[in-house]
């Protein structure tokens, strides 16, 4: 099978500061990093013919965002899946790339969610009760931590899982995290504690937020933002730096059901897809940026991401095998440091597709040895109750 | 002191539920054309094209399908009840809706995944909220 490639990733931009105490905002964020990814792809605003947003920015998002930025784009996309919109943008941008009616896409994410005190892991009491889903959930007060642990507690009474098998993840997150210095800044900027590498018996002998999870496997809440060009092949070749392919897409959507399997998450139905069209299988990906919100949502979608059985993500993560240093183990696993320990302001996914493009350029701070492949998957909204799931499959040439 | 924070009772497809609940009574829907259970209520159903759905009251009988113990929360109301149990609850009868697990000593060693739960009302002024207790011998 060949691979077909359609377009690919020609810009990026992660926006350096975790706290901005309140000098930037989330609009002024977006623009900046735009045009720091346009210059990374040797570009212009005036390139961009397709605008891809998610209404974080508020207002009509892509008719104000267009505006903001100057733009009179040709195709304009505001699909809001939460922190897996960014994969949905990729996808669509690919699409729409693809189907002749763009050649330059951009997109953007910026957030101040710390500098507000948003308090959205431990914040509870839903969203207010406008949905009718939401309505007949507020009284019960679930944290979005709760939710994601109901998700862990279910896999440990099914699968054995335990909290030092879901500690791996952190542990291998944070190891990421202490070699990119912008991280490092960010754990001092929010005022981590214990700024280190981290142990199984750290991660699991931390302060429980919601059982079973602790708090060494909940993601911070930064401020921040980034950006992603995404190109033509045509538009590509002429770019500064090496084209990122954006190999296979998969989108699914999951929610409560009557008697579902809570441990199986959209990943199970988006990943098959996105593989198929790129033409590979999981166990050849250098490289997994995977939605890290929580300890269990890693675990939860390697599974069903393919790397292992359904049920066995436990032991497969043991022993450190996620590492950036352990190439023939398995996939190196968020090696920015993830939204444990590096960057998360609500809606991370655009940060996995700019790590793992930093990758198959051969940027990255963690960087894996001639790094081919790679896989970034989002998972917007919550992984225990109703989410969506974007799998892109990347390469290089 | 804060309270819990409230369904809203006139939100057009979960009205009825809600209304059910002032009367003591845990209702779901189901097709009469297709046999679809359907939870959270809609007006349609979600298993055919009609809207023949009809009002069933559950015995308030169920398990735990999963749970977790909050430790820290930042709601004014929920902040000082911690720690506190959430769970999924499958009802016999076939929903599966999420609430809290009350009228345990200590949530973190009194509940486990498939435990027996019966409902128990919470008054409020226009409506009662459904949270579940331990039914087992
Ligand atoms: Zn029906």
């Amino acid at each position: 099978m060949t691979q077909k490639r359609d377009a690919a990733i020609v810009g990026i931009h992660e926006y350096p500061s975790r706290d901005v105490e309140g000098q930037v905002s989330a609009l002024q964020i977006k623009a900046e990093s735009a045009a720091r990814a346009l210059d990374d792809a040797g570009l212009s605003w005036s390139d961009v013919d397709a605008l891809y947003d998610a209404g974080e920015g508020g207002g009509l998002g892509g008719l104000n965002m267009a505006e903001y930025f100057g733009l009179k784009p040709n195709v304009i996309d505001t699909t809001n899946v939460g922190g897996s919109s960014y994969e949905y943008h990729a996808a669509h941008a690919k699409r729409d790339i693809t189907a002749g009616k763009a050649r330059v896409a951009l997109l953007t994410y910026g957030s101040t969610a710390h500098s507000r005190v948003q308090a959205i892991g431990v914040g509870g009491g839903g969203f207010g009760g406008a949905h009718p889903a939401d309505n007949m959930d507020v009284f019960a007060g679930a944290t979005l931590v709760a939710n994601y642990a109901m998700v862990a507690q279910r896999h440990m009474h099914q699968f054995g899982t335990t909290s030092e098998q879901l500690a791996e993840i952190s542990v291998a997150t944070r190891c990421h995290a202490m070699r990119n210095p912008e991280a490092v800044q960010a754990m001092h900027d929010l005022e981590f504690l214990d700024i280190r590498e981290t142990t199984v018996a750290d991660v699991a002998g931390s302060r429980m937020i919601a059982d079973p999870l602790h708090l060494l496997e909940c993601c911070m809440i930064s401020d921040g933002g980034g950006a992603v060009v995404i190109a033509a092949p045509e538009v590509a070749r002429d770019c500064t730096k090496i084209p990122v392919w954006l190999l296979g897409t998969g989108e699914a959507t999951a929610y409560p059901e009557n008697g579902r399997d809570i441990t199986v998450s959209a990943a199970a139905q988006s990943a098959p897809g996105a593989f198929d069209e790129a033409g590979v299988s999981p166990d050849e990906m250098d490289i997994a940026m995977i939605y890290d919100s929580f300890s269990i949502t890693v675990l939860t979608i390697l599974e069903d991401l393919g790397f292992c059985a359904k049920g066995e993500g436990g032991s497969w993560v043991e022993g450190g095998r996620l590492r950036f240093d352990r190439p023939d183990a398995g996939p190196a696993l968020n090696t920015d440091g993830g939204g444990l320990s590096s960057n998360h302001p609500g809606m991370r996914g655009i940060f996995l597709l700019i790590e793992a493009a930093r990758q198959l350029r051969g940027e990255s701070c963690s960087q894996v040895a001639d790094a081919k492949l790679a896989v970034a998957h989002g998972n917007g909204g919550m992984l225990g109750s109703r989410h969506c799931a974007g799998t892109i499959v990347m390469g290089r040439d | 002191m804060a309270d819990r924070p409230l369904p809203k009772t006139n939100e057009a497809d979960t009205r009825a539920f809600w209304e059910a609940t002032r009367d003591s009574r845990l209702t779901y829907q189901k097709c009469s054309d297709c046999g679809t259970v359907v939870f959270y209520p809609r007006r349609h159903c979600t298993g055919c094209l009609g809207r023949n759905l009809v009002w069933e009251e559950s015995a308030g009988c169920g398990s735990v399908y999963t749970y977790s113990v909050v430790r820290q929360s930042y709601h004014p109301f929920f902040r000082d009840k911690v720690p506190y149990a959430v769970a999924w609850i499958d009802l016999d009868e076939g929903p599966r809706l999420l609430s809290n697990v009350v009228g345990v000593d200590d949530p973190v060693s009194d509940i486990r995944i498939g435990m027996r739960v019966a409902v128990t009302w919470e008054e409020h002024d226009d409506l009662c909220i459904p949270l579940f207790e331990p039914d087992e011998d």
